[in-house]
């Protein structure tokens, strides 16, 4: 391997001995494609009539007004087939899966999101499919296990660690060292050893590329600022992307969870509980402790909830390209119902941080200006955490009622 | 210095034994008596893992020690210490092995210093390839430690003598690909691998992953120089306790 995925200093590829030549086979397929013109027409083939591309932009007239300052565009995410930005990334992966000519996909989970993306992609390219998911959170996603298991894929709790999501990455790559000749590992973020953050990075930047073109043919002007929640910093990466070259500001929304001061947050470029480690294959921010251990992290929403984040943010931290702020859970659910209330848009709770920090700034913009804020995904899968964080009666009986009906 | 005991020792002995424990599992002075009951039982040189958070190559026993052995409070200045103690107590090689981030938050420049001071003689760092290790590599050759590198049945020839350039005082064959702690079923394949290892390396090559007994190290005798055994001590000990764990050396010995 020559290049090695070094973005300043972050990333790199800290491999065991037994997945260099898969990660070598992976790189030249990646390369081959990206280099190959047909390959991106063909995604994007995909992504037209599988998924919903290119998702629509949408005016929030109503929240726009509310705030009375800068003009609030939503990038809809959420409308991709199976209701996040997570089904661009898999499909890519998925035809990659295919030129290697592999027949297994594995994949970690948080949200269950990626996990359902995952799935579907491999119902639909006839792959066999195990996903891993901390058992933490397949307690707070049970929903998306379901639609998991229905679509044909052995779901496996992981009950080691601190059994959310990185607990789960760890899981997939110990399938992976057994399995790799037959198996690809599906990363869901732009994360881990090269070239999964450029490859992640670059399927997902077909939702910058539309948002660019499309606030230019709707609003004659590009945006002031763009918004996009960071937990391994996927579709943050993705919506950066398309406006890196621009004077456009970027604004990164971390999980901060029950406040940055209460040490249980998700935000690696925001505090100071993290600092620069090496760990599931790749260098970048993570809350660890002095020795090097990873903390625990906390965050309302399962899919922010990792203790690293993409090394190319880490870069674009360190180099001012990109502002990192982070949303608390109490402002996310406030922001979530404020949305629903005002648009008809159910953001996921990941997005809602996005949300969050958009609203804060609104206000204090001029009505020329312009937002996007990037939904990265529906929010009706989060229906039990939502409902709990509204502490909804009728809900609450309603689940009753149906445990009742199940234990007769 | 590691290479040449290893050759030595190789004269009167056909296999070597190297063993692998968790630092501070279930305790360090439980760490001290499976060294002591390792040592009387004729181990040739031993492991020593600085638990960390997120071991990935690690299968299911290994990876429930380090977690146990954090939650017990070991830190990286305890697995120090240690080190240092059993190297003081005890005729035989130590040698340090963990993630990479864990040397990378102590300075690996540091690490190594406080390694060869310590008198531990090498270490083993799975997840840190040499493209990655060039500050590594410096400090260890600094202080005359052994970086050792590892050899896997998916690592072509070419890489096989990229990575020898690098290695010191032995190779690190694992048999198989997957975690440790698996079963291996050692047959007539493991020898063509080991002749493709051999052929890549003058130094002294160990074979681990799945060897769990007797059996096994009656079958490597004369394709590898060192046979290891890591998960299933674990195991013994848990199952049996410390005192099991002299005699299960004693007798595959």
């Amino acid at each position: 391997m020559i290049n090695r995925g070094y973005y300043a200093g972050f990333g790199g590829a800290y491999l065991p001995e037994i997945l260099v030549a898969t990660f070598d086979e992976l790189v030249e397929t990646f390369y081959q494609a990206k280099n190959d013109p047909v390959f991106w027409q063909q995604y994007v083939e995909v992504m037209s009539t599988y998924s919903c591309r290119p998702t629509p932009l949408t005016f929030a007239e109503n929240l726009t007004q509310h705030f009375g300052g800068a003009r609030i565009y939503v990038k809809r995410e959420d409308l991709n087939h199976t209701g996040a930005h997570k089904a661009n990334n898999v499909m890519g992966q998925g035809l990659l899966v295919k030129r290697m000519g592999k027949t297994r996909v594995i994949a970690e989970t948080g949200a269950g999101q990626h996990g359902v993306a995952t799935a579907t992609m491999a119902a639909k390219f006839g792959f066999d499919c195990t996903i891993y998911m901390g058992e933490v959170d397949v307690e707070r996603q049970r929903p998306n296990v379901f639609w998991m298991e229905r679509l044909g894929a052995e779901v496996v709790p992981v009950r080691e660690g601190t059994r959310i999501l990185k607990d789960a990455i760890n899981e997939a790559f110990r399938d992976w060292v057994s399995n790799m000749d037959s198996t690809h590992y599906v990363l869901g973020t732009a994360c881990g050893p090269h070239p999964f953050p450029e490859m992640v990075s670059y399927f997902q930047s077909i939702i910058g590329k539309e948002a660019r073109s499309q606030i230019l043919e709707r609003a004659g002007k590009l945006p002031a600022r763009v918004y996009a929640c960071v937990g391994g910093g996927s579709n943050a990466m993705g919506m950066f992307s398309g406006f890196m070259n621009d004077p456009v500001e970027l604004v990164g929304v971390e999980a901060g969870g029950k406040g940055l001061d209460s040490g249980q947050h998700a935000s690696r470029l925001c505090s100071k509980d993290a600092s620069v480690g090496v760990a599931q294959g790749y260098k970048t921010y993570f809350l660890q402790d002095s020795d090097g251990q990873m903390r625990e992290t906390h965050s309302v929403a399962a899919g922010l909830d990792y203790v690293g984040v993409s090394p190319i943010l880490s870069h674009l931290k360190e180099n001012g390209r990109v502002r990192f702020e982070a949303a608390t859970d109490r402002e996310v659910v406030d922001a979530l119902a404020l949305t629903i209330r005002k648009e008809g848009l159910i953001p996921a709770l990941e997005s809602a941080h996005a949300f969050v920090q958009a609203f804060k700034e609104a206000p204090y913009l001029s009505r020329d200006d312009i937002l996007i804020i990037n939904q990265s995904g529906r929010g009706d899968k989060d229906i039990f955490t939502v409902a709990d964080a509204f502490a909804d009666p009728k809900w609450q009986e309603f689940i009753k009622q149906k445990a009742e009906k199940y234990r007769a | 210095m590691l290479e040449s005991y290893l050759r030595k020792r190789l004269k009167e002995r056909d296999i070597l034994l190297m063993t692998h424990i968790v630092l501070g599992y279930p305790s360090f002075e439980d760490s001290y008596r499976m060294v002591e009951a390792m040592v009387a039982a004729g181990v040739d040189l031993m492991e020593l893992q600085i638990p960390f958070s997120e071991p990935i190559a690690d299968g299911p026993v290994i990876l429930h020690a380090n977690q146990r052995a954090l939650a017990s409070g070991a830190t990286v200045q305890k697995c120090f210490d240690f080190g240092g103690k059993v190297a003081r107590d005890f005729d035989i090689p130590f040698l340090f092995m963990t993630y990479f981030n864990i040397l990378y938050k102590y300075g690996v420049h540091r690490f190594a210093a406080d390694m060869a001071q310590q008198g531990l003689q090498g270490a083993i760092v799975p997840d840190l390839p040499p493209e990655e290790g060039e500050e590594y590599l410096r400090s260890m050759e600094e202080h005359g430690l052994a970086p050792i590198f590892i050899f896997s049945p998916t690592t072509a020839d070419e890489r096989m003598s990229y990575l020898a350039n690098f290695a010191r005082g032995f190779v690190y064959c694992v048999a198989r690909k997957g975690v440790t702690g698996a079963d291996t079923s050692f047959s007539d394949q493991l020898k063509g691998y080991m002749d493709r290892c051999r052929k890549a390396t003058a130094l002294p090559l160990a074979l681990g992953f799945g060897v769990q007994g007797k059996a096994d190290i009656d079958f490597l005798r004369g394709k590898a120089d060192i046979a290891v055994i890591g998960t299933q001590t674990i195991r013994v000990m848990e199952q049996q306790g410390i005192e099991a764990v002299g005699e299960f050396i004693a007798d595959i010995r």
